[in-house]
């Protein structure tokens, strides 16, 4: 099997164990491959925010970064190392497809592997969800798990 | 007349009630009349009109010989050395500002911070209110079309002060222990003194923030539940409606509201109005597009009235002085440009370039004055709700102001005009005055909570304390007739531009020098752009 980098989006659900399952399956312990952890704090610099939200948002990020490092992917990157798996963690502010999109270009990633979402907010009704855009843009292919 | 008598009708009489922006109240209204009821509101009216009467009458005092308030002055004349010092700005940069709120020069590794848009549509919300829809009407109502040509130009020379004080705003914010920033005029005018060596800084801080204070309270929340509930006995039936007279229940209500989002954190209703008002916004200025989009024809013929009323007066009160005061007058009191709330607001934003600010925070006096105030003006021109001798094409006076169809002026000018395009537009005014009236509410609570934090310092119970002060008053100016407390407080808001552009005279070396060599970076390239890098460097 060829070296490969897959780029897991997580989203907090107990879907990513499925996906976490089925990236594991593409690639073999102690090889080169890679897998990166990323998830995406849903965020836009165009949200309306009050001037109390905005003097402490700077602080806030920091907490979400942490919070999200701490809880969620750091755990996950860890359990993939202690299988013997190389493995990375990202988590950034935006909209999950773009984000996920500029981190497989930016990291050189072979695969993005992302389970399955439904439309939640009005904006996701009106461009599709995240596992729809990603795989309707992406340059590279996206596996959705069921 | 006493200042008691206008705010009596304007809580019982709503359909003859100028509105007035947040920073434009009480020397806008037209004379009224009728017999102040007795108790406690009137002799807190008295003993507030007796103490206070002098300073009031100190700030809004006519320049001699003109009838032209001098702090309308002091704001033009502060607005026209900028521009003029600044080589323009608002011109130059007019572009930079748009690709700067685009995000173009946005670092992706800081998503997640505030960005250039979120602080300049967070200080529109504090600025875009009632002056925009009703103060407008008054003006064109007094000063004829041609008001409106100065209240434009007033406008474009405003951005240059936001320029300035925004600026400062972003250079000598303050960043707290737990990340958090404060910034704004109290800031600056310490901080930067210091670096001048010029004294007095703190002393002219410690000045604005009590302004700061006296302006959140009165005009930035008083006269705004005032108003609000004006509105709420119109849509209510009028002098029939149950809440008439009954300015406490609207208070109470509203107070609860504001006390749920400033001290209960209830985000949700915060998050609503955030994104009604902006929408609120964009619905008005899209209807005034379609009206004026329906009367294309006449478009061309309103703008020749606004020309030609700038320069002869067509007939109005006052001739080309009188449109040209109501103009400046509009303009001023609407955008805030020179009072230094929009300082405070901008300072949250992340940005390692305070000059980015300063030039996102002159887009503001242009959508606010330039666009919104002029939408306005067009829609009441073009709908032919002033009325017109057909004989000499001259507006008919009534008392010196311009006759109107059915006699109505201020918000319900507005509300008519846009009537005559879309019929059921005056309902959705009156959703949009009220939402207004609270997002300023909302953003003169924050103003008001930094200047209070700055004079007795950080901490959970020191800022409650303001914030329960805050929702008081909020019954207070929605339940009483306090016409003497209310144009105290706009006084005192008034009283901030006079501090804040002493303080911007002598800091704006700094910001010629931190915009010089912005702008030189941003040409040879060191300012990096992220988004559409192929293009060439703005400005």
């Amino acid at each position: 099997m060829p070296d490969m980098t897959i780029l897991v989006g997580l989203d907090g659900t107990e879907q990513g164990d499925k996906v976490l399952k089925f990236a594991k399956s593409l690639v073999a312990p102690g090889e080169g491959s890679k897998i990166i952890v990323c998830y995406v704090i849903e965020w836009s610099p165009f949200a309306f925010q009050s001037a109390e939200e905005n003097e402490k948002r700077h602080a806030r990020r920091e907490e979400e970064l942490s919070t999200a490092d701490t809880k969620l992917v750091g755990p996950v990157v860890a359990a993939l190392k202690a299988e013997g798996i190389a493995a990375e963690g990202i988590v950034k502010h935006g909209h999950a497809a773009e984000v996920l999109e500029a981190v497989a270009t930016d990291k050189g990633a072979s695969q993005i592997v992302i389970g399955r979402t439904t439309a939640r907010s009005v904006r996701e009704h009106v461009f599709g969800s995240v596992s729809v855009r990603l795989a309707s843009s992406a340059p590279i292919p996206v596996t959705i798990v069921p | 007349m006493t200042l008691f008598h206008r705010a009596a009708l304007t809580a019982t009489t709503a359909a003859l009630t100028p509105l007035f922006a947040a920073a434009a109240f009480a020397q806008d209204a037209a004379p009224e009349a009728a017999a102040p009821p007795p108790g406690l509101d009137q002799q807190i009216n008295e003993i507030f009109a007796s103490s206070t009467g002098w300073f009031v009458s100190l700030i809004f005092a006519d320049l001699p010989f003109v009838g032209f308030p001098w702090i309308v002055g002091w704001l033009v004349v502060a607005a026209l050395v900028f521009t003029i010092y600044f080589g323009f700005i608002q011109i130059r940069a007019f572009w930079h500002a748009i690709q700067l709120v685009k995000g173009d020069y946005s670092d992706p590794k800081d998503a997640g911070e505030v960005s250039h848009f979120q602080a300049l549509a967070t200080a529109l919300s504090g600025t875009v209110g009632l002056g925009n829809i009703a103060g407008v009407a008054v003006a064109v109502g007094i000063g004829g079309p041609g008001a409106t040509f100065w209240m434009i130009l007033a406008g474009i020379f405003g951005m240059a002060t936001k320029f300035t004080e925004c600026t400062l705003g972003v250079k000598y914010r303050k960043t707290n222990p737990d990340g958090s920033v404060s910034g704004g005029p109290m800031y600056y005018m310490k901080k930067g003194f210091a670096e001048r060596g010029i004294a007095g800084g703190s002393f002219m801080a410690i000045l604005f923030c009590i302004f700061t204070l006296g302006g959140s309270l009165g005009g930035g929340n008083m006269f705004q539940a005032n108003q609000a509930h004006a509105q709420i006995v119109n849509v209510t039936g009028g002098a029939g409606s149950f809440l008439d007279g009954r300015g406490w229940i609207t208070g109470l209500v509203l107070a609860a509201i504001v006390f749920l989002v400033i001290v209960g954190g209830i985000k949700s209703i915060a998050k609503v109005t955030e994104k009604v008002v902006p929408f609120m916004g964009i619905l008005y200025v899209g209807t005034a597009l379609i009206i004026l989009a329906a009367n294309y024809h006449m478009i061309g013929w309103a703008i020749g009235q606004i020309f030609a009323g700038a320069f002869t007066g067509l007939g109005v009160a006052g001739g080309m002085i009188g449109a040209l005061i109501q103009g400046f007058r509009r303009a001023a009191f609407s955008n805030e440009a020179g009072v230094g709330s929009a300082a405070i607001a901008h300072s949250a934003v992340r940005t390692n370039e305070p000059t980015t600010e300063g030039v996102v925070s002159l887009l503001e006096p242009f959508i606010d004055t330039v666009v919104i105030c002029t939408m306005t003006a067009l829609v009441i021109v073009i709908s032919g709700v002033l009325v017109v001798d057909p004989a000499t094409g001259l507006y008919v006076l009534d008392g010196g102001r311009i006759a109107t169809e059915g006699g109505v002026t201020g918000v319900e000018l507005t509300s008519a005009a846009f009537a005559t395009g879309l019929s059921w537009f005056p309902y959705v005014l009156a959703v949009a005055v009220i939402l207004f009236a609270f997002s300023t509410m909302i953003s003169w609570s924050y103003y008001g909570l930094k200047a209070w934090t700055y004079l007795v310092g950080e901490g959970p119970m020191r800022e409650l304390v303001f914030k329960l002060i805050f929702c008081f008053f909020v019954v207070i100016g929605a339940a009483a007739q306090l016409g003497a407390v209310i144009d105290f407080s706009d006084a005192m808001l008034f009283a901030m531009a006079v501090v804040n552009i002493i303080a911007l005279y002598l800091l704006m070396p700094i910001v010629k020098a931190e915009a010089g060599s912005y702008f030189a970076r941003l040409k040879s390239g060191e300012i990096k752009r992220f988004k559409g890098s192929h293009a060439a460097p703005a400005e």
